[in-house]
């Protein structure tokens, strides 16, 4: 019976945790430029390329 | 590497910046490209195998073919002003954020974003894109910041160095968008949790789950504390606000609503009379804020407040002793002499001391051929020097010149405030809605006392108008965006609303209704024959004169092969060349020995070829085209004026094509721009200003709505409250058209959102507004209307064949 407060406040918990994490993502700037991220990905990994260099 | 390039004439697009190649295109490693400049970029980036630059988009890169010269940054080895543009200095490493117009691809960014394989000294480097701002960390003993500077420019991607930069006025702007956004979670989380903790009650307990009614009521008050202290904090202070200045506006009743939603609610759960209406309250907050965030959208990018010293240079070369070394402006003093270089801006009034300097008021003026100044002459500030380096002598200082002194005006203070649409209707509503309240709450109080509290406080939560206050924001943030996507930017969402109470359109004409680039060239006299053209072609190719180069384009002949012999340029003059055995003299009219035509008094150019004259070329404005539609479609709703810096050669031109009753000005200095636009608002119009140059700066302040019209958004624009890009110019009937209507949507929803108001009313009066009617009710008038608002704007934006 009480387990469902239980339930309900860890809920609670686990859903101020996000909150939090947007709130850091926020502060540390994720939504101050939001095209660049979505380009960047797309690049290749140069490390892994001047290492295959290396291997021919 | 030059053997490997050859001249190839045929028509292809140049592989860097995608231009068509007009003069003969230069092909290297099987690539053609427009100009050396182009090709330079491209040998920089293949010698360091950055080639994927040109795989990711095509032709990524910009033009460098019509900049005559790369930027000297040889002030960022000053100290002061080195310490203003770092970030942070450390031991043997320092951190600079610079701005790149230029960005603007994928390209780009991975490109500025590989620096470090361009010069190991660089550690890394990140842009933002939105802001347009690099930042980069590299080792300070290896490489200096101007070094940086220079290897940024050497790639096309010079970045732009201003006082503005180091004031870093930008900052307070980015912390107001991250607390929306932090209001916003918290809205929105506890919206959520709200919600579902309201469900048990909506639903009915029954039996035993009743023990967890009052802890899922508690949770919910719980959660509606930081939303309605926290995220809905700032219309409290606004209505506080208003009430102080007894002036009601929209915030007024919004607060009121929250605050009896609040008491209401906390009231019923304390006294464990019923679920209180937290879901509806925290929901309002939730969708105020979104609404509040639309509209907010801003072009970070793009700045609005610009003023000279945005565009003047951050320092001169000064004579000290018997070297010049840079120095900042802001320490020039009357007397001080100045070294200009090719393509350096003049900071302050001064007077030449060397033989001729050809001055380029482009930003000034908005006038693209450069004028011819002389020996002693007195030499405004803002021009930019083409050609040789020249030397000055300084009569004023920066802040005391003619131009800058435009910003000691009045003008360029607080700008009179605007009372919005909204604010109007809600003086209204507020007065409506605590007589409704009052009203209901003396009837209950005579037929069942007890009802009284209870129907009072639900007329006011229900009156909250939500829907009206979302109304304004959805309408703008829809209008600005289709304004933004047809280049259209604006400073906020009020100048929409200004847009609408405006009757009078002034016109600056250099460059706002004439091109600034590449001039109608026109050629008097006997026809050249096509051998002719090849000459002067020739002769005129070695030539570094701004003028020369449309003089080449226009002379393009193909099937000569003409050798130059000898040249030598005069200085201000003009040039003799000696080209497969004729002589060939290019320049003034004096130069030449000829009378100057009086037919026009464009600038003209004098040809002669052997001993025969043959004739002289006129650069002469033309206009936009499309002007006279736009003009026919504006002149039922708009008188006109025009304001010209020039004399008034083309007033007959400019008659003919302005409806009558228009007003032309000409000869009008900065300061009598300023003054005519007061005067026009002294008539009681209110003016839309359009103009380009710094000189429009002070009419562009003063008017109502100041556009500022420009070639390309990311070049300087001066202080404006919205920025419009030139190919776009003959829209701005549609854009007026669409602000038009964008009322008529704010008003057809008000009437909407009153309707729901309406319906809440009878259910409130009648004392039945249980919180499930509230929390139907509420989310669904706000929902519908920003479907309302944001369809309807994207139907009449298409309707009027915006994009």
């Amino acid at each position: 019976m009480s387990v469902i407060l239980i339930l309900i406040l860890v809920s609670l918990v686990v859903a101020i945790a996000f909150l939090t994490a947007f709130f850091w993502a926020v502060k540390s700037g994720q939504f101050d430029d939001t095209y660049s991220p979505s380009v960047r990905m797309l690049f290749e990994d140069r490390v892994k390329k001047e290492k295959e260099a290396k291997d021919d | 590497m030059n053997s490997v390039s050859t001249i190839v004439k045929n028509e292809t697009k140049c592989y860097h910046c995608g231009e068509d190649c007009l003069e003969g295109k230069l092909t290297f490693e099987e690539h053609s490209f427009c100009c050396n400049g182009c090709k330079t970029v491209y040998e920089i980036l293949s010698s360091n195998d950055l080639c994927d630059y040109y795989s990711m988009e095509s032709t990524p890169g910009f033009t460098i073919r019509d900049k005559a010269e790369h930027s000297l940054f040889d002030f960022l080895d000053n100290e002061s002003i080195k310490r203003e543009v770092l970030d942070f200095e450390g031991e043997g490493f320092q951190r600079a954020t610079l701005h790149i117009p230029n960005v603007h691809c994928s390209s780009c960014i991975w490109l500025l974003e590989s620096l470090d394989r361009l010069n190991p000294a660089v550690l890394d480097s990140v842009i933002n894109f939105s802001s347009k701002k690099l930042t980069v960390n590299y080792k300070s003993d290896e490489m200096s910041l101007r070094q940086l500077a220079e290897m940024l420019d050497s790639i096309g991607y010079g970045p732009q160095i201003n006082l503005k930069d180091s004031d870093e006025s930008k900052k307070p702007q980015k912390t107001f968008d991250k607390q929306l956004l932090i209001k916003m979670g918290i809205a929105g989380f506890c919206f959520g949790n709200v919600m579902l903790l309201s469900f048990p009650d909506y639903l009915g307990i029954a039996g035993v789950e009743e023990e967890y009614r009052s802890f899922f009521r508690y949770l919910s008050l719980a959660l509606s504390l930081p939303v309605v202290f926290y995220s809905g904090s700032e219309y409290f202070t606004s209505a506080l606000k208003g009430a102080k200045q007894k002036f009601a506006n929209i915030d007024v009743p919004i607060a009121i609503g929250l605050l009896a939603l609040f008491v209401r609610s906390s009231y019923e759960v304390i006294a464990d009379v019923g679920p209180g209406y937290f879901d509806s309250l925290v929901g309002l907050v939730f969708f105020l804020l979104i609404g509040k965030w639309f509209q907010s959208k801003t072009y970070e990018a793009l700045s609005f407040e610009r003023d000279y010293q945005s565009y003047f240079p951050l320092a001169v070369q000064k004579r000290i002793n018997d070297a010049f070394a840079p120095v900042p402006v802001k320490e020039l003093k009357k007397g001080d002499e100045v070294l200009l270089r090719n393509g350096e801006v003049l900071p302050a009034d001064a007077i030449l001391i060397d033989d001729y300097a050809s001055i380029d008021y482009s930003f000034v003026t908005g006038e693209s051929v450069p004028v011819a100044r002389k020996k002693g002459d007195y030499v405004y500030a803002g021009g930019r020097q083409v050609g040789k380096q020249v030397r000055f002598v300084i009569q004023k200082e920066v802040s005391q010149s003619y131009l800058t002194q435009l910003w000691n005006n009045d003008a360029f203070g607080e700008k009179e405030v605007h009372t919005k649409l909204v604010d109007k209707v809600s003086r209204y509503f507020t007065l409506v809605i605590l007589l409704i309240a009052f009203g209901s709450a003396i009837f209950w109080q005579l037929t069942d006392p007890s009802q009284t509290w209870l129907v009072f406080t639900a007329v006011l939560i229900i009156a909250c108008p939500c829907a009206l206050a979302l109304s304004t924001p959805f309408t703008m943030g829809s209008i600005m965006r289709v304004f933004g996507r047809n280049h259209f930017y604006l400073k906020n969402a009020d100048v929409i609303e200004k847009l609408n109470a405006t009757n009078t359109i002034v016109f600056d004409k250099t460059g706002t209704i004439t091109e600034t680039q590449g001039e109608a060239l026109k050629f008097c006299g006997p026809a050249l024959s096509e051998a002719e053209k090849a000459l002067i072609h020739t002769a005129v190719a070695s030539s570094t004169h701004p003028l020369s180069r449309w003089i080449k384009q226009f002379t393009e002949a193909k099937g000569f092969d003409y050798n130059i012999e000898s040249f030598e340029e005069i200085e201000g003059k003009g040039f003799v060349s000696v080209v497969s055995g004729l002589t060939v003299k290019v320049g003034s009219a004096k130069f030449l020995g000829v009378e100057k035509s009086t037919q026009n008094n464009a600038t003209q150019v004098h040809v002669s070829i052997g001993d025969d004259y043959k004739g002289y070329f006129s650069f002469e404005a033309t206009y936009r085209k499309g002007l006279s539609a736009l003009l026919d479609a504006l002149k039922n709703k708009f008188k006109f004026q025009v304001l010209s810096g020039d004399n008034d050669k083309e007033a007959e031109r400019l008659k003919s094509m302005f409806p009558t009753g228009s007003t032309l000005r000409f000869n009008q200095s900065p300061e009598d721009k300023l003054k005519a636009i007061k005067e026009i608002q002294a008539k009681g119009n209110d003016v839309i200003m359009l103009g380009d140059g710094l000189n429009d700066a002070g009419a562009l302040q003063q008017s109502k709505v100041g556009i500022a019209i420009t070639e390309d958004v990311s070049l300087f624009s001066p202080a404006s409250d919205a920025i419009l890009k030139a190919s776009n110019l003959m829209d701005l009937h549609k854009f007026i058209q669409l602000a038009h209507e964008g009322r008529n949507v704010i008003l057809a929803s008000f009437i909407l959102s009153l309707l729901y108001n309406g319906i809440g009313l009878s259910f409130a009066v009648a004392g039945e507004l249980t919180p499930l009617v509230a929390a139907i009710l509420m989310p669904l008038s706000s929902i519908s209307i920003v479907v309302f608002t944001t369809v309807s704007i994207n139907l009449i934006s298409k309707k009027i064949k915006l994009k």
